[in-house]
């Protein structure tokens, strides 16, 4: 069994960070973020079920400043997860694994999410 | 004892796991239909960024309302469940702790997303 000439993942402590990998990890984090987010679409639609009164306190709270800024995050990890969610279903399908559509595609990711982030926002301020 | 068949023979098929692609396979999907349905619920929380109780309750009473929360609702939670469950078995290595933590994890992800389900129901269903 030559299971010795199986790839090896990078060492994280001696590997320089770069665009793939980043956004690779990124892709996980905001997906665990993502799903703690989960309590709080809960929570809205709980407070929704159990009448006006709870739902108005919970939407003070969502429209707190504080509220906001964790909405704010959500919102990017949403648009982030979702546009390199979309990326990955492009690679599944065999299309743009070489170097150079790689980082394209990885740049336009981060281009798009930001652009839907602060759409969102101007659209939800205004 | 020398071994007469070869490593690809284990992920042939079910593979190694019996459980095939079904895991990865089922991610994709609920990925897929996860594209429309959240850029819709976000569009939607966004137009309604201001409105009150009464006019969240009439957009919820909406019949394609009702059932496009629902579809956004399961595949949430079951994309989910799926990622958290790759992270956990990627993370987590002492076997006892992993199996228990990714069994705990797939009963909260039932409980809360009945929950919403059932929040949606009744503020779609009731008086």
């Amino acid at each position: 069994m030559a299971l010795s000439n199986r790839p090896l993942s990078p060492h994280l402590q001696i590997y320089r960070p770069q665009l793939t990998s980043v956004l690779s990890i990124t892709h996980r984090a905001t997906g665990v973020a993502l799903t703690l987010g989960l309590l709080l679409l809960v929570y809205w639609l709980l407070a929704l079920a159990a009448g006006p009164e709870s739902y108005s306190s919970a939407r003070e709270l969502l429209a707190s400043w504080i509220g906001k800024v964790v909405l704010f995050g959500f919102s990017f990890a949403l648009f982030y997860h979702l546009c390199n969610g979309i990326r990955h279903l492009f690679w599944d399908a065999g299309w743009g694994f070489d170097l150079s559509s790689t980082y394209a595609s990885g740049w336009a990711v981060v281009a798009v999410s930001a652009a839907l982030t602060a759409l969102t926002w101007i659209v939800a301020l205004s | 004892m020398k071994k007469f068949r070869t490593p690809l023979k284990q992920v042939r098929g079910l593979g190694s796991a019996q459980d095939g692609t079904h895991h990865w396979w089922l991610q994709r999907v609920t990925a897929a239909a996860l594209v429309p349905l959240s850029l819709w619920f976000v569009a939607s929380i966004v137009s309604m960024s201001d409105a009150d109780y009464v006019s969240v309750v009439t957009w919820l009473r909406s019949p394609l309302v009702t059932v496009l929360l629902l579809c956004f609702i399961w595949a949430l939670f079951h994309h989910a469940q799926l990622g958290v469950q790759v992270v956990l078995e990627d993370y987590v290595h002492s076997e006892w702790i992993k199996i228990a933590s990714i069994v705990a994890m797939k009963f909260a992800s039932v409980v809360l997303g009945l929950a919403s389900a059932v929040a949606v129901l009744k503020v779609s269903l009731g008086g």
